[in-house]
């Protein structure tokens, strides 16, 4: 376990090391073009002033944007106890001392992610759509692959490198402006430094037009490579907490199968966050997608569908190697661990409710996060009272019967 | 000449005792942190089965209106209780749980027959309590064992065997079924 946290440590500050590395290149180009050739040393400057207060302001309140970005709504355990117990459930398994908070995003697209940069204070959140797709062994999975994040700490990586991410874009486009319009009014200003000195420039602003093409392209793919690693380990440790990979493979088998609308509040850079990909992309199934921020769908499926010797770390990597051909994803002192005798606990029945049920519920569990008030009459009709809804009595309409509309709590 | 060789052994020697102390202070924290993570583990499986004991009073409460020709499975359920919450010590525990934990799931295989309380809001409640907790008492366990398999390897393992003799870390027992109907394969007959 702490061998893979720690293993896991490594192999993102090797990655991020390199995102650095291309963030500070950026800024010797961009100070040497503004400051002319001794200037490089202020460019770095500038470029490390602009990543270190970006990332002051996600740590004052990141997981809080997120949160507020996808409307997610902090939930009691009366609006939906299951889920509150499988989180709970979870927290044991994985041994840590503090509950995550539960949200639940109104959105009928099934998703779900986690947030918080210690594992005492994350937040795990699930959009209504997967909560009336899944059955109890599913969301387990699907929770437990959420706690993986939060004790794989990797939610703190992919805010930095996401961080980190956003600069480097932020630094090229700046530059490639930058020197749209220093090329329509500044031309001679350079001209009038000699002939030596212009030949350097025209060559620093080439070098400078790749940098700002290349840099963001190369820093996208080495994050991309960061999440879909984490995404696998994630899988991995899913495995490992519930001792039954066949609930988490369902569910990803149901998710992806799902014919709703993509999620409405995600983007490029929190995309990682989420358990599987939100924006819905045709030819997903090839095997080594470079610029995607989750493996395949179908392929995480197979893994866990080949773990058929136990449900350890080990036996993870093992189905791993055997589905996709590639060498191990899970680092080799996490092998170590003393942990290759987990046994699965075995086949689980799973009994699936019935398609217009499950959207029924669905509804129901956005009412219930919106505000919505439900009362059962007498006559068993089950009436959804919407949030702005004035008087005290509603009348029944299929009895006829009135009835007293309890009083809206705030929030 | 002769002096100055002493002293470079002596140093050499009193160097290699710092570093031999310095480790096993070292191992000696592994091993208390260690030692906490289990008891706390334990302490965590004693919370469940604790709701557990709590729950099942209320559960029979609510059947017992609807199963009337079920008072067997009802004294079973509560006398293993009364079993469980006088158990002492981790194997006695463990086979106590497991004769509770059958007890109910002999319970809820009943159940299936009354459609009448299976429809009642307030026992589908209870049974999804029921179920978590039967899950939080097997996820705590598994963390018990984890976390006991780190403890043990450690103490038995050299060079911290050595540092866990002196101090007298004793091994930890798994928490294991005891009941012989959850170890068997069950029997499956197509006739």
């Amino acid at each position: 376990m702490w061998e893979l946290i720690r293993a896991n440590k490594r192999n993102s500050i090797i990655l991020m090391t390199l995102m650095a590395a291309i963030l500070l290149l950026l800024g010797y180009i961009i100070g040497a073009l503004i400051f002319g050739p001794t200037g490089g040393a202020w460019g770095i400057i500038i470029a490390a002033v602009v990543w270190l207060i970006l990332t002051a302001v996600s740590f004052a309140g990141g997981d809080q944007i997120l949160l507020m970005a996808s409307r997610a709504q902090p939930v009691t355990k009366e609006v939906h106890p299951q889920l509150f117990n499988v989180v709970e459930e979870m927290t044991i398994a994985a041994g840590l001392s503090k509950m995550p908070k539960i949200y639940i995003v109104p959105d009928p697209a099934p998703n779900a992610f986690a947030t918080g940069r210690k594992p005492q204070d994350a937040s795990i959140a699930v959009t209504a759509g997967l909560l009336g797709r899944l059955n109890r062994d599913e969301l387990q999975g699907v929770v437990a692959h959420e706690m993986s994040h939060i004790i794989h700490r990797d939610i703190l990586y992919v805010t930095l490198a996401g961080i980190m991410l956003g600069t480097i874009v932020l630094l090229s486009e700046l530059l490639i402006r930058g020197m749209f319009y220093s090329s329509l009014g500044g031309r001679r200003r350079y001209s009038s430094g000699g002939k030596g000195g212009g030949e350097a420039m025209i060559l620093l602003v080439i070098v400078a037009i790749v940098a700002a093409i290349l840099a963001p392209i190369m820093a996208h793919l080495l994050y991309f490579a960061l999440s879909r690693r984490r995404e696998y380990l994630a899988d991995a440790g899913a495995a490992r907490l519930t001792r039954y990979p066949e609930g988490l493979a369902s569910a990803l088998e149901k998710i992806s199968t799902d014919p709703s609308p993509q999620l409405a509040a995600a983007n490029k850079v929190t995309a990682p966050m989420y358990i599987v990909n939100p924006f819905k992309k045709k030819g997903q199934m090839k095997l080594s997608d470079l610029t995607s921020t989750h493996p395949p769908i179908s392929e995480r499926i197979r893994i866990l569908r080949n773990m058929t010797h136990g449900v350890s770390y080990k036996d993870y990597s093992q189905s791993y190697t055997a589905t996709t051909h590639h060498k191990t994803i899970v680092p080799p002192s996490a092998l170590r661990d003393n942990d290759r005798n987990i046994r699965d606990a075995g086949e689980k029945p799973a009994t699936d409710k019935r398609k217009a049920d499950q959207m029924r519920q669905v509804g129901d569990i956005m009412r219930v996060v919106n505000g919505f008030a439900f009362l059962t009459c007498a006559c068993g009709l089950k009436l959804k009272v919407p949030p702005n809804y004035k008087p005290n009595t509603v009348k029944c309409p299929r009895c006829g019967k009135i009835l007293e509309v309890p009083k809206k709590q705030a929030g | 000449m002769l002096a100055s060789v002493a002293t470079v052994v002596l140093i050499i020697i009193i160097a290699v005792l710092v570093l031999l102390i310095l480790s096993a202070i070292g191992i000696y924290n592994a091993l208390v942190r260690l030692r906490n993570q289990v008891n706390n583990a334990w302490s965590q499986i004693d919370v469940q089965l604790k709701r557990r004991h709590d729950l099942i009073p209320n559960l029979v409460e609510t059947a017992k209106g609807y199963m009337h020709h079920e008072r067997g499975t009802f004294e079973a359920i509560t006398n293993a209780r009364a079993a469980a919450m006088g158990a002492k010590g981790v194997a006695d525990a463990a086979k106590a749980e497991g004769a509770l934990g059958q007890a109910l799931s002999q319970f809820l295989l009943v159940v299936e027959n009354y459609p009448d309380l299976k429809a009642n809001q307030n026992f589908l409640a209870l049974q999804e309590e029921l179920a978590s907790t039967e899950n939080k008492i097997s996820f705590s366990r598994q963390n018990y064992n984890d976390q006991a398999m780190f403890f043990n390897n450690k103490i038995q393992m050299f060079p911290s065997n050595i540092v866990a003799g002196m101090f007298s870390f004793g091994k930890r027992d798994y928490f294991e079924i005891e009941a012989p109907a959850e170890r068997e394969v069950p029997k499956v007959s197509f006739s």
